[in-house]
């Protein structure tokens, strides 16, 4: 048997691919990135990036009305961008069997909210699934393809940020074969939800519900451990493993399905042990469901609601330690940063300097808000910086008006931001948004868009052309500039901003990071002339992670500015501060 | 089989080829037999901020994550960093570290000090201390920036598993033009002395 060690991610991509998966769609998105790309490295599977969530899901809805099997993944918040399809999909089924991750943030290690998606599953009316390692990731996902065709109904498969990024042994095992060959068949009672289909399809969602709830008291991935009886665990996800490791002896009833709940499996443990809890990270989703069956059971009054749990933290709930304490000692925090030659830097350094008040974005971008560069107000979620600006614009007083630019990053633009500088042009909005076009979808790990010029599976495709595209919705103005050039950076976002009309700048530089070739390119370093340089710390203001204040050692104030030539890129926006010529390229 | 888990926390600054050492770390304990997890958090890390992955191997592991001061080795790739991490550690636990600095933007921008006489106070709380200078053994190896691998080296001898299981999981793991570099630099870190304070 084959063995090896996968994350969470690769594993559901390895179950797709056993289980004869034909179709994977995505947009990227922490923690659920890494599944799309492993997908692609099994040409069985048609992988590809959608510009956003909503439209990931209907490729995969299409997929599955043909008759194939089809996964389609997201991050918890991409669910809402996907909610509309989701919940009329609850009422059609499917086809081909459907799969839809959702990986959830708790503790938000890069996320915007920790809402927690199993309310989905209940809001939705559709199964879900949540393994607790990668072995369950991969069996579970097989399993999902398998029961959404069973029971005519698209599955959620719940992961968590522990569960998607952790590693854990996997025993690998064949593609399955024989699957119906897809082809179009006609069932309008089925797939077009028009009032009068729609409503003889309510009933069968609900009646679905019920079966997959009995059926879930049978099935192997509910499990009863049975160990000491004085306490009795109802858990899931990597809470499970929490658990076994926190308290080894307790009896547990480990989840495979958080939704439909299994009520008389729920019952019969409850039965059989003296004190019932139920250990979920966020929301109380089971305790409720398990209260409302009039069965007593701990669960909030103990465990957090906010944040993730840990082994130690599920320790002091049952109180067997002390809570950790935190070390009062204060050390200089290590946030992440820009990159060095990051072309968003001399916009933000700009817009500081223009005193603009910024509707942000998602993207590595939203790094902007930080010192020194402090130049974004607001982030809200995906494509909102432009709505908000429209928004503002609308309440300000006319002098106030001129301080606000929306800045949205080009993946962000493409997924939900065309909407919003329609609507800025439609409704006569005079604000100014920036574009920053860095070729990527960079802050998720470089993956390609609609305007990088290639798919997923690395074949050349068309790139989007920004001014053209904002032309066509209406905008005037449109101006092309170099980030790297502060002075004309400065200048065009002065004169948009005195604009009445709605304009927008497009930045067109690339991402640091971009390895295709011919895309960026690093130039020679830049040093600091020691000599030259007075110590004015000019320089430090863009907050460059390659250029480091070096204290004179004297005790005194004083210092000199050094680059480091392995860092450095050698953009060129710190020699345009330097007022004493200090900064040049290396000799 | 012995029930006991071993715990290993590699902490450093994003993009110092922690996941790496983690990843080889994890192969070695699969090719011995051991049941192992591995856990660690991508994204906004990778921007240069701080990275915590977790390593646990026995025979059946359970948390993915190391529970809170039960690590039994500290495998540190920058000084701050393992300074920051001590509380992960079971007391009497080791501490390997990397003798480098890596400046945070705070102290880059001239704002605060980088902290000083770390490796003592290191030391004063966890006697059970090897410092190396990654970079220059790496440097002997053959590449700078195979200072992971020796760091991964001076681990190694701490842990009860036969050489040949390492030097097959770094085959595995590591792209083959740099595979000769860090198995000499593996070799290296191997060779230091873990002499008891
Ligand atoms: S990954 Fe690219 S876009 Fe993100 S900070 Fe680095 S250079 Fe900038
Ligand atoms: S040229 Fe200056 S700002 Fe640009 S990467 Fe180099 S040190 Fe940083």
């Amino acid at each position: 048997m084959n063995k090896e060690i996968l994350s969470g991610n690769e594993a559901i991509a390895r179950g797709a691919y056993e289980a004869g998966c034909r179709v994977a769609s995505a947009y990227p998105g922490t923690p659920s990135t890494e599944i799309l790309e492993n997908t692609v490295n099994y040409k069985e599977i048609d992988s590809a990036w959608a510009p956003n969530e909503k439209v990931a899901l209907e490729v995969a809805i299409g997929a599955s009305f043909g008759g194939g099997r089809a996964l389609c993944t997201m991050k918890h918040v991409g669910v809402n961008v996907a909610a509309d399809p989701l919940f009329t999909l609850s009422y059609t089924g499917v086809n081909g069997g459907l799969v839809l991750v959702t990986a959830d943030d708790p503790e938000m290690h890069s996320s915007q909210n920790e809402q927690d998606n199993r309310n989905y599953a209940k809001f939705a009316k559709v199964p879900m699934l949540e393994p607790a390692d990668s072995q369950e990731c991969k069996e579970f996902t097989r399993l999902a393809f398998e029961l959404s065709e069973q029971y005519d109904t698209p599955v959620m498969l719940r992961t968590t940020t522990r569960i998607s990024h952790s590693k854990s042994i996997v025993t690998l095992a064949e593609r399955v074969s024989g699957l119906a060959q897809p082809k179009l068949v006609k069932n309008a009672a089925k797939l077009v939800m028009l009032p009068g289909n729609a409503r003889v399809r309510h009933p069968f969602v609900e009646d679905r519900i019920k079966k997959l709830s009995e059926a879930g008291a049978t099935m192997a991935i509910n499990r009863r451990e049975l160990r000491d009886t004085s306490i009795g665990i109802i858990t899931s996800g990597v809470c499970y493993q929490y658990v076994r490791e926190a308290l080894p002896d307790a009896s547990t009833l480990k989840l495979g399905m958080v939704h439909p709940l299994p009520h008389s499996l729920i019952r019969e443990f409850a039965a059989q042990v003296d004190n019932l809890y139920v250990v979920e990270e966020l929301d109380p989703f089971i305790e409720e469901q398990v209260k409302s069956m009039g069965i007593a059971v701990t669960g909030k009054e103990l465990i957090p609601l906010c944040g993730e749990l840990t082994p130690g933290r599920i320790r002091s709930a049952f109180g067997l330690q002390q809570p950790q304490s935190v070390s009062e000692e204060k050390l200089p925090g290590r946030p992440p940063n820009m990159c060095p030659g990051c072309p968003h830097r001399g916009v933000f350094f700009a817009l500081n300097q223009l005193k603009a008040y910024v509707t942000g974005d998602i993207g590595c971008y939203t790094l902007g808000f930080m010192p020194p560069l402090s130049a974004m107000d607001t982030c809200v979620c995906m494509g909102a910086s432009i709505g908000m600006a429209t928004g503002v614009s609308k309440v300000v007083s006319a002098e106030e008006r001129k301080r606000v630019v929306a800045v949205i990053g080009d993946s962000t633009f493409l997924h939900t931001g065309i909407n919003g500088l329609m609507d800025m042009v439609y409704n006569n909005s005079p604000s100014t948004v920036v574009i920053l076009d860095n070729r990527i979808t960079a802050m998720t790990g470089r993956q390609d868009n609609p305007a990088s010029g290639f798919t997923l599976m690395d074949d050349p495709s068309h790139s989007i052309d920004f001014p053209l595209l904002c032309k066509s919705l209406g905008v005037k103005h449109i101006r092309v500039i170099n980030p790297f050039d502060l002075e004309q950076t400065k200048s065009v976002l002065q004169e948009e901003m005195e604009r009445s009309e709605t304009s927008v700048i497009i930045t067109d530089k690339p991402c640091v990071l971009v390895k295709r070739e011919g895309v960026f390119q690093k130039g020679p370093a830049y040093t600091v002339e020691v000599e030259r340089c007075t110590g004015c710390r000019a320089c430090l203001k863009i907050g460059c992670p390659a250029i480091e204040w070096r204290p004179s050692g004297d005790g005194s104030k004083k210092g000199t500015a050094f680059i480091d030539p392995l860092l450095c890129t050698g953009c060129d926006v710190c020699r345009q501060l330097c007022k004493f010529d200090a900064i040049g390229r290396a000799k | 089989m012995n029930k006991r888990i071993t715990n290993i926390l590699l902490v450093g600054v994003g993009g110092q080829g922690i996941l790496l050492a983690a990843e080889i770390l994890s192969e070695t304990m699969l090719l011995a037999g051991f049941d192992v997890k591995k856990s660690e958090i991508h994204g906004m890390s990778q921007r240069g901020g701080s990275v915590v992955s977790h390593v646990r191997y026995g025979a059946e592991v359970f948390s993915p994550i190391v529970p809170e001061g039960e690590g039994d080795i500290l495998f540190g790739f920058e000084l701050m960093e393992t300074y920051r991490s001590l509380s992960l550690l079971k007391p009497g636990g080791a501490v390997v570290t990397n003798d480098l600095r890596i400046a945070p933007p705070s102290v880059l921008m001239g704002q605060e000090p980088y902290p000083e006489g770390l490796t003592d106070r290191i030391r004063a709380r966890f006697p059970d201390l090897l410092l190396l200078d990654g970079q220059k053994l790496a440097s002997e190896a053959g590449n700078v920036r195979a200072a992971n691998t020796v760091l991964l080296g001076a681990v190694s001898r701490r842990l009860d598993i036969d050489e040949h299981y390492w030097l097959q999981a770094i085959e595995k793991m590591v792209p083959k033009k740099a595979l000769e570099v860090n198995k000499k630099a593996f070799l290296l870190g191997r060779a230091s002395d873990w002499s008891k304070p």
